[in-house]
């Protein structure tokens, strides 16, 4: 098993599980609220034309954040990273 | 028999779909007290019973997060529905349901409505709604809002639950893991005996609130001040013991059991996905094309501006219509009614205003219909996403883009409901910025103003004129923006965690009652405001008016003139109008707005303003709309020629006052100023009084400093 990156890292298409949440207060109420929590299988979808927010798919919906919301987010990423959910 | 049925769901689910689905054309858009949360209502009859449908703001949870879902928590607690309907969107089934798991807990019974089946059966995905059904509860209905089906059964069900007699409360009961469990334990035994708030809110979720730390709850709980610092304290303990045992908080664990729990229930065959499950449905594929790096902007701007082309070129033929209708009325007014007071108020007061106003009503109903559009398809919240990295740059957050679209980023939307949408942004700094500078952009109200002098100066080239002023309203607002963010309002940015919801053709019926619904706040407003401050202006254009020797030295001339041999006829009528129009020019300067224009005319003679435009920008303080009616009053008062109509374009081109930078530097003026009193009013109840003052204040110095450079630059070229 590889070590979780963070979100931000992710590129775009790749795959992986979501290992645990750091965000706190506010943002972190948000986040879990629309089911970013760990466990969740998440994909990429992309990243907005100027490379933030970043687009990704999770429990059948799309959902975007801003990168520095991404870095607080630790993902396990397959080992191709290649397949959607 | 009266009963009432409130509506649920997340934002996008349909609810709103099922609600015009219900009620139609039955409804009532209004505001709950004291916050500007749409209320929507609506009537339905179903057999005997006489139903108020109450459509709740669409949210994804019942935290005291957003005044949105304090609305819809509270409605459910304080005004107990005789039932209550979840909306879901079935191809999203796991995080709708944490929205109802939400509403169980709370103890209130719910009928749950998993709305786009169709969706979901062309995705070869099937739901056994018997078996969801009996873990959760609570009856289970599929249906396809948009076309109506299962329309029936969620009648009758609806039928049944409000005349049924309401079981005693039941609350769901989740297990939140061992430590929490305990906890919760400990503290309902606590609530329940002491009473705690009266038993008004169930003991169970108190505590889970207690736990999550919601503000309302422990506002409300202050008031029983030694339970409320025992609840405190087992908080504390717990959060403690989980930051030390599990490295994380109570109300992250609370999510995740949540999401577990419907893990739980959707497992074991609930919901049975298609083997080969096709690769890229039909929002991703969009979404490659649409928010791609390079084609999404061109796109958008694109669409933008084919949007206002297409409200143009479309708007221009009923524009006419309402045009020639209200010359028509104002013609056989004046015609039939004898000259003097009352038909000079009825017409020029009026007819003109009012006519003025709704002249414009085809323009603001086709670009709100293509607002609906953008909206409901799902192509808005795109635009968010996309120009989010941008707004930053301003201090300001991609929800922002709404406000400012809603505001006349797209020529023809209004400030008023503008600065409403402003309240869907988390943070009150983004929010404070985005309020106070959306009132630059160009709103249905300046447009006119806008054409007219476009018409005037730059003959043929209105769409484009139209265009670079919409561009400058962006960059002055974007600009003011920044320059607020790092001033009076500084601050950290706010979380951007924002739903791309996949595109849905909108129903034709819910675009049209979109549109209708603000196309009837805009007529009501030019029925009611504009009406009243029509006749104001016109009795501050009237009175006190010329004194007595003014108008006998006027009457002296006349009786001269008509007494000198004249060549012809047409030489002595022409001799005579000319007394005419001097007469009625010196009328208006004698008017209380006349001396109020003239007295600001050292000040606004920097910026290339006479009198009479002072007059129509101090009316539009009042409201935009009344700048051109004003202007149009002002002139034709000046004028009495009833055989020559010449357009108040025509007018102003030939006036020698006027030129190219006159123009340049009042479209700016315009632009900029103060914004009218209503949004001024909307703008103080959001972010309160002091902020709208400001924006009074700070716009009017902007637009004049603005204006006098213009004219200046311009004039020295």
């Amino acid at each position: 098993m590889q070590q979780p990156i963070t979100l931000r890292s992710m590129h775009a298409n790749q795959s992986g599980i979501i290992d645990s949440v750091s965000a706190t207060g506010e943002l972190g109420r948000r986040i879990r609220d629309m089911g970013l929590v760990p466990g969740t299988p998440v994909t990429i979808m992309g990243r907005a034309p100027l490379k933030d927010p970043v687009a990704l798919k999770l429990r059948d919906f799309i959902l975007t954040l801003r990168n520095n919301e991404a870095d607080l987010i630790m993902v396990n990423v397959n080992e191709s990273g290649e397949i959607r959910q | 028999m009266n009963a009432t049925l409130a509506l649920m769901g997340n934002p996008n689910s349909g609810k709103t779909t099922l609600f015009n689905n219900l009620t139609g054309a039955r409804q009532h858009v209004g505001n709950y007290p004291g916050i500007t949360v749409e209320k929507r209502e609506g009537r339905l009859k179903i057999e005997e019973l006489d139903i108020t449908v109450v459509d709740l703001p669409g949210t994804y949870s019942l935290t005291a997060y957003t005044q949105d879902e304090l609305v819809a928590r509270n409605f459910l607690i304080e005004n107990n529905p005789d039932a209550v309907v979840t909306v879901l969107d079935a191809t999203n089934l796991e995080r709708s349901l944490y929205l109802v798991l939400q509403i169980l807990e709370l103890g209130t019974p719910v009928i749950v409505v998993l709305n786009m089946m169709d969706e979901v059966r062309r995705k070869g995905v099937s739901i056994d709604t018997t078996r969801l059904s009996a873990l959760l509860g609570t009856p289970i209905l599929e249906m396809v809002a948009r076309t109506g089906e299962g329309r029936e059964a969620l009648l009758k069900e609806a039928r049944k639950a409000m005349l049924e007699q309401r079981p005693a409360r039941t609350e769901l009961r989740i297990s939140y893991g061992h430590d929490l469990d305990e906890t919760l334990d400990a503290m309902q035994e606590l609530i329940d005996s002491s009473n705690f708030l009266d038993g008004r809110y169930p003991s169970r979720w108190l505590g889970l609130k207690y736990l999550e730390n919601d503000a309302e709850v422990l506002a409300l709980g202050q008031s029983k001040p030694d339970v409320h610092a025992r609840l405190r304290e087992m908080t504390a303990t717990l959060a403690d013991h989980c930051r030390k045992t599990l490295n994380t908080e109570p109300e992250s664990l609370i999510a995740d059991y949540r999401y577990g729990f419907i893990s739980g229930l959707l497992k074991d065959g609930v919901v049975t996905r298609p083997t080969t499950q096709a690769r890229f449905d039909l929002t991703d594929k969009l979404d490659t094309v649409l928010t791609n790096r390079l084609a999404g902007p061109l796109l958008m701007f694109a669409i933008i501006y084919l949007m206002f082309e297409l409200t143009f070129t479309l708007g221009e033929v009923p524009m006419g219509w309402v045009e020639s209708f209200f010359g028509w009325l104002s013609e056989k007014a004046s015609a039939t009614l004898p000259e003097g007071l009352l038909s000079s108020l009825i017409v020029s007061g009026i007819i003109d205003g009012v006519g003025g106003v709704l002249g414009f009503t085809p323009l603001i109903l086709i670009m709100f219909f293509f607002l609906s559009f953008l909206e409901d398809s799902g192509y808005m919240a795109r635009m968010a996403y996309m120009l989010d990295r941008v707004f930053r740059i301003f201090g300001l957050h991609g929800c922002s883009v709404m406000p400012f679209i809603i505001s006349g980023g797209i020529p023809g939307g209004c400030a008023v409901p503008g600065v409403m949408a402003a309240r869907t942004l988390r943070s009150p700094k983004e929010k404070i910025a985005t309020v106070l500078t959306a009132p630059f952009l160009s709103c249905g109200a300046k447009v006119p103003v806008f054409l007219l002098l476009a018409a005037a100066f730059f003959p043929g080239s209105g769409a484009s004129a139209l265009f670079w002023i919409t561009l400058g309203g962006w960059v002055m607002a974007l600009l003011s923006a920044r320059i607020l963010r790092s001033t009076v309002i500084k601050g950290e940015a706010t979380p951007f965690v924002m739903e791309l919801p996949p595109y849905r053709m909108p129903t034709l019926k819910g675009m049209c009652l979109h549109t209708w619904e603000r196309v009837w706040q805009y007529i009501k407003k030019a029925g009611t405001v504009i009406l009243a401050i029509s006749i104001l202006l016109w009795a501050a254009m009237t009175f006190p008016g010329p004194s007595e020797e003014q108008t006998a030295r006027f009457e002296d001339q006349r009786a001269t003139t008509q007494a000198m041999a004249w060549d012809s006829d047409e030489a002595l009528e022409e001799a005579l109008t000319g007394i005419d129009n001097a007469e009625a020019q010196e009328a208006l300067r004698t008017s209380l707005a006349g001396m109020i224009g003239t007295a600001l005319e050292p000040v606004s003679k920097p910026a290339g303003f006479d009198w009479r435009t002072n007059i129509a920008l101090l009316g539009g303080f009042a409201a935009k709309e009344v700048i051109v009616s004003s202007l149009g009053t002002a002139y034709s008062l000046g004028e009495v020629d009833p055989e020559e109509s010449v357009g108040l374009s025509e007018k102003l081109r030939s006036d020698p006052a006027w030129n190219v930078w006159v123009a340049v530097s009042l479209i700016a003026f315009v632009l900029l100023y103060a914004p009218c009193f209503v949004t001024v009013a909307v703008i103080g109840r959001e972010i309160g009084w002091k902020w709208a003052a400001f924006s009074v204040g700070f716009n009017t110095v902007l637009a004049y400093g603005v204006s006098v450079t213009i004219y200046q630059v311009g004039m020295k070229l």
